[in-house]
């Protein structure tokens, strides 16, 4: 189950002609693909593409109804694999992951489709993690586009922008025999926008008739010589039929100079910061709130290949012109050096000259380097508005902002994994640590700080390959279930055993691909109609030869967590370790307890609830079980004792009783300050009876004490 | 610095200048805080309601309790069709170019104006007031809170107008979440084109916890129609300033307190002869004669007192008037806090205390309907056992070969002991009741040479360099908390004490420093550091 229903949305899916589509730009994309007549979709999750994917297996009586078939793949080499079955037939399909991380792994796949060419369109939806926010490394998805020849579509961030490039880019597709990458950003995936909707298509050719009337043709596979000849192709037929669909179908736009404006300059954006351009030139007062610019525009909706005669068209005639384009290398911004020499064309070509080289165009950012350009053309007034500031603006003393990192969520059952090694580090000293990718990598932060390379998704233990040879200490490798069964299988626990590694690698199940979303896996304990689950991670580890296994099927037990850990780091069995760390995801176990246990609880039924707390009077704030912890909802409050500064720590109530707190005072010899409650609701006679009894004779016992006091109070 | 920016909207010319305006709404949350349903509900209230709207975020990783923004722009749907065209929306806010900032808690909206987001000539700020401290402010062994006053003021100035209370406590108050008391303030501002009434009706078409955020609504409604002025919002610093304890006590003196006991009020009247000059300490002084009969009993109160003018009086000669006063302050609060350390009888007697029965109760939200069960995490190992016997049993028990063994073996898992269940309460209470022979415990023993040989250190220094004997008394601070904390933190008291003890005089601000030094981190290193710094280490 994914950590967001989308049943709502699901609704929009069916609107037909006509109708105003109201919602998130991703989920656009989602209804332009039925109204495209999509005949299969493959995809693996992460933001900002996590919720095409949510939305699709939330939908899968239309997907039927339409005949569309959908897949959740292994990985996004899948998912780009998957598109194979456009070449033969005449089937549109579309893949989508997060890029440059997915287009890395499914570079392999992208490359073979690419050379051998399609028949039926192939879209390929890269949701674009890249600056504010992103939690990954920042390239550009753009180098793929250009390596393996697939067409690039950067589209206007706004929803019947991105609707109608979903359209073009199939049609595209197939008018070049190319897959086309449609490149979505992180903000354009989350817009909420409206446009009008068409009627949904069924696709004009089956799944069934492919695989009951198969074709096959053996220039299309890459083999030589057939390989040779996909070169050539791409060159003189491809490319050439893309460039004339592109000019035909008028996919990137002109915008002349609105009145009043001038002709001398011009300024060429990627369809995607077209919004940002025309907010900073309404800033300088050279546009409208409608976006008719005084400063004529070219907008590349498609930014590879380039139209050299497009780009000669706009600046011919042109003093200067300003390329506008995020991230480095400055692909575009070359290609269009290279075009206006070839073509003779003298316009002074600006770009990185004026804005940022590297990081992500903010409107501040775009802000100062329009205005540079304007101004070293005579177009602005030099200084007549300052710009604003792209950092942070420098705060008066006394005034502190802290950063606010990401962290594990209030009772999340990876946490208890990290104390434990905490702990463990205590006796046995500090490991090599290699993290992977998920939540799991929040360990790198504090308040755990543990973790000293991450390499990739599912790559933890590849990432502690060459740290392999005798030693007093072995290296930990932390792994995910996403990760594991993504490639963490084979490339990690394989590999180790194969190669004969001594290291230990922890596998944390928690039943979802929690960091994407909570999307289900292989060995997720859900059942799942669509897929088939509950398939044990320890079982495959022990599939491929690993002797030494040990699953800790709940990692609040820190004693059983620490033990596990200790002896996988101090055991003289030779060969990998793994241990499987379980507990299910807090934040999905509490969106399905939760109204559960709200339900039992006005249905009258005895209902108990835990929760931690600390008292103020014995705590001494110290805050080693908050560094032992980071629980959100473990926290400082200002000390009610008169005489201490220091402030106390705190549980606020949105403990969910996880029990790490009082497991973590126990291993760690902490303090005596925690406390669990069990508040039971409709308690029962039993309940009453016991409860009555304890209250007369603790009851009298406390007054008693109480008076004491009293007579000495003042 | 900050003007540069703020002197953007002043000379904004756009072609429509004269012509309708974009309006747009910054959003700074927490993840999970509920951002995106504020986001939302802002989207259909324009989009029913004549205006043309765009919301977005950057969700991402920052989902898991990081700093997230949302961005909302709105436009009036009208000027669209007379244009024929509709506007251009950003995907971002540029900094200068937001009306309104609506921030989920202070320190967000710090980081709206570290952003450039909040401007004189343009925002309205609504932001609640409360604190969820950040974990490098949580981790801090000693206390790394931000200064809450100071955000206040720099979010206030930041703000052409300012709608600032605590919205976490008003959402509590009305079982509601934060982003139904902000959409509620930002109602009462007027900023928006649009009425309560259909602040509302968006509020009931979303359909979940209607009643519960219609009544934060209202309550945020009418709080921020009170608070939007100048004076007002000094009132919420007021209010805000005095929710921290009284750290200081006030400076006005208080009426003596009365006693019923007359053995207690004649400590108290002793207490007020020895301290009448001034109020301040007299405060601490009468707490501290609090916590020692709330520990013990009222000899070791008149013990407290007597150990109080012994430093009284060797201060006495001292030059710096300034420094003495500050001097039996400090001492006045760390002796009492000392000479009440928290050793097992004392922890039991708090934990089985009726009082601390009712503030778990409330604390946890426990109905009178509902049954409550408190269980305590207690973890005593061999040296809190011997410490709480008679002192020479204690010894010869840690000295001793196998009996040590024993009771090492005993305490080595953590116990879980309810103490609302009869066992576990008869249980504490009597190791509660022991503090009738805490006098005679090892713990005792050992608290006691520790004490005297800090005072005799306070006694022989403060004649002479008062101000040392002030930060020698604070370095009380360091020995606090339980088992290795304490050890720990006792280890770096008795480093601290060889520099004050050593030949050399020692600076008071070294032993400041030493003692930030000493709370950096649990490891040592940064005292370690200091040290060699100050050549005081190799």
């Amino acid at each position: 189950m994914a950590e967001r229903s989308f049943v709502e949305e699901v609704r929009k899916l069916r609107l037909g002609e006509g109708e105003v589509f109201h919602g998130e730009g991703i989920l656009a994309v989602t209804k332009a693909l039925l109204e495209s007549g999509v005949a299969y979709v493959s995809g693996y999750q992460g933001a900002p593409i996590s919720h095409l994917m949510d939305v699709l297996a939330d939908a899968q009586d239309i997907l039927a109804e339409h005949g569309i078939h959908f897949e959740h793949s292994a990985s996004e080499a899948t998912a780009a694999a998957t598109l194979a079955a456009s070449v033969n037939y005449p089937l549109r399909g579309a893949c989508t992951f997060k890029s440059t991380v997915g287009t890395n792994v499914a570079s392999d796949a992208l490359a073979n489709l690419a050379s051998g060419g399609v028949t039926g369109g192939a879209l390929i939806i890269v949701g674009e993690d890249y600056g504010e926010g992103s939690s990954i490394m920042q390239e550009r998805s753009h180098a793929f586009a250009m390596k393996s020849q697939i067409w690039l579509l950067d589209p206007r961030p706004n929803l019947p922008s991105i609707v109608k490039a979903v359209k073009d880019g199939f049609e595209l597709s197939e008018a070049s025999h190319t897959p086309v990458m449609l490149q979505l950003r992180i903000r354009a995936c989350h817009v909420h926008g409206q446009f009008v909707t068409s009627a949904n298509q069924r696709p004009a050719f089956t799944l069934r008739e492919a695989m009951e009337q198969p074709r096959r043709d053996t220039s299309r596979i890459v083999l030589p010589p057939a390989s040779f000849l996909h070169e050539k192709e791409k060159i003189q037929q491809r490319w050439p039929a893309a460039v004339r669909f592109i000019q035909e179908r008028g996919l990137n736009e002109f915008f002349d100079a609105a009145p009043g404006g001038f002709d001398d300059v011009g300024i060429v954006v990627q369809g995607g910061h077209y919004n940002t351009l025309l907010r900073v030139l309404e800033r300088v007062g050279l546009a409208d709130v409608f976006g008719r610019s005084r400063v004529p525009l070219y907008v590349m909706n498609v930014t590879y290949p380039l139209v050299d005669d497009e780009v000669l068209r706009f600046c011919r005639g042109k003093r200067a012109v300003l390329m506008v384009e995020e991230g480095q290398p400055n692909y575009l911004e070359q290609n269009v050096a290279a075009i206006l020499r070839a073509g003779g064309c003298d316009a002074v070509l600006h770009g990185k000259d004026v804005l940022p080289v590297a990081g992500e165009y903010t409107a501040a950012e775009v802000l100062g380097g329009v205005r540079a350009f304007l101004e070293r053309h005579g177009r602005l007034p030099p200084q007549a508005l300052a710009a604003p500031h792209s950092g942070p603006i420098e705060l008066p003393a006394g005034a502190t902002v802290h950063a606010r990192p990401p962290g594990f969520c209030t009772g999340c059952p990876e946490r208890p994994i990290f104390t434990a090694m905490k702990l463990v580090e205590r006796e046995l000293g500090e490991h090599h640590v290699s993290a992977d990718i998920g939540c799991h990598l929040f360990s790198i932060l504090p308040p755990f700080n543990l973790g000293n390379t991450t390499m990739g998704y599912g790559l933890g233990t590849a990432g502690a390959a060459a740290l392999n040879v005798p030693a007093s200490k072995r290296a930990i490798s932390v792994m995910g279930d996403g990760g594991f069964w993504h490639n963490g299988l084979t490339s990690g626990i394989a590999n180790a055993v194969f190669n004969r590694s001594d290291n230990l690698t922890v596998v944390v199940d928690n039943s979802y691909t929690s960091a994407t979303g909570g999307q289900d896996i292989l060995s997720s304990k859900a059942v799942n109609p669509t897929r088939s689950t509950g398939h044990a991670i320890e079982s495959a580890v022990r599939g491929v030869g690993v002797q030494w296994v040990r699953t800790v099927t709940h990692t609040y037990d820190l004693a059983q967590m620490k033990a596990a850990l200790k002896e996988a780091l101090t055991t003289r069995e030779r060969g990998p370790k793994v241990i499987v760390a379980q507990s299910e995801c807090m934040l999905n176990r509490q969106r399905r307890e939760k109204p559960l246990q709200r339900q039992r609880a006005a249905a009258g039924e005895r209902v108990v609830r835990e929760r931690f707390g600390v008292d103020p009077d014995t705590c001494t704030g110290d805050h080693s079980c908050i560094r032992l912890s980071g629980c959100p909802s473990l926290t400082v409050k200002p000390n009610p004792d008169p005489l201490r500064t220091d402030p106390v720590a705190a549980v606020v109530d949105s403990c969910v009783g996880c029990g790490l707190c009082g497991e973590v005072s126990h291993a760690a010899v902490l303090c005596p300050s925690f406390y669990k409650a069990r508040i039971v609701s409709n308690p029962t006679r039993g309940d009453r009876w016991r409860e009555a009894l304890r209250g007369r004779v603790i009851g009298w016992l406390q007054r008693r004490a109480a008076a004491r006091r009293a007579r000495y109070a003042f | 610095m900050r003007s540069e920016s703020q002197a953007a909207p002043a000379t904004q010319a756009g072609p429509d200048n004269a012509g309708p305006r974009l309006i747009k709404i910054a959003i700074l949350a927490m993840g999970g805080e509920g951002g995106g349903v504020l986001a939302d509900w802002l989207v259909s209230l324009a989009e029913q309601h004549g205006h043309l709207a765009q919301t977005t975020s950057v969700p991402g990783v920052a989902q898991r309790t990081g700093a997230t923004i949302y961005y909302v722009e709105m436009f009036p749907a009208v000027a669209a069709q007379q244009a024929g065209q509709a506007p251009v929306m950003a995907l971002m806010p540029m900094p200068g170019d937001v009306d309104v900032v609506l921030a989920s808690e202070l320190m967000e909206a710090g980081r709206a104006v570290q952003r450039g987001l909040v401007t004189p000539q343009r925002t309205t700020l609504v932001t609640s007031t409360h604190r969820v401290y950040a974990i490098a402010e949580k981790t801090a062994m000693g206390d790394g809170r931000a200064d809450s006053a100071a955000l206040l003021d720099l979010a206030r100035g930041a703000a052409r107008r300012f709608v600032g209370f605590d919205m976490a406590q008003a959402a509590e108050a009305s079982g509601s979440v934060i982003s139904a008391v902000l959409f509620g303030a930002l109602a009462a501002t007027g900023e928006l084109p649009f009425t309560r009434a259909q602040f509302e009706a968006t509020i009931e078409q979303g359909g979940v916890g209607v009643a519960a955020s219609l009544r934060a609504f209202a309550a945020a409604f009418d709080r921020a129609g009170s608070v939007g002025g100048p004076e007002a919002a000094s009132a919420v610093l007021g209010a805000h300033a005095s929710a921290t304890p009284p750290q200081v006590p006030a400076a006005v003196p208080a009426p003596l307190p009365r006693a019923t006991e007359p053995a207690v009020q004649a400590l108290i009247d002793r207490a007020a002869r020895a301290h009448a000059d001034d109020a301040q300490t007299l405060e601490l002084v009468l707490e501290g004669l609090r916590r020692s009969i709330d520990y013990q009993d009222l000899a070791y109160a008149g013990l407290y007192l007597d150990r109080l003018d012994t430093v009284r009086a060797a201060a006495r000669g001292a030059a710096s008037q300034v420094a003495t006063t500050v001097l039996l302050g400090e001492v006045a609060r760390h002796l009492a806090l000392w000479m009440s350390w928290e050793d097992t009888i004392r922890v039991a007697d708090l934990k089985t205390r009726d009082s601390r029965f009712a503030r778990v109760r409330g604390e946890v939200r426990a109905g009178a309907d509902q049954v409550l069960a408190i269980q305590e995490y207690l973890h005593p190992r061999l040296q809190e056992i011997a410490e709480t016997m008679p002192a020479p049993l204690g010894r010869w028990l840690l000295a001793s070969g196998t009996p040590r063994r024993w009771v090492e073996r005993l305490a080595a898992r953590g116990r879980v002991v309810e103490t609302s269940s009869l066992r576990g309460y008869l249980m504490l209470a009597a190791v509660a009741s022991l503090r009738r022979w805490r006098r005679s415990t090892l713990r005792y023993s050992l608290e006691n040479a520790r004490i005297e040989a800090w005072l005799a250190d306070l006694r022989a220094v403060a004649p002479a360099d008062a101000a040392l004997a002030v930060e020698i008394a604070r370095c009380q601070r360091l020995v606090k908390g339980y088992g290795d904390t304490h050890a720990r933190g006792w280890r770096n008291f008795e480093t601290l004490r060889a520099t004050w003890c050593g030949s050399s005089r020692t600076a008071p601000a070294l032993l400041a420093e030493l003692r930030e030094a000493a709370l950096a981190d649990e490891h040592g290193r940064a005292l370690q550091a200091a040290l060699r710094r100050h050549g005081l280490a190799a």
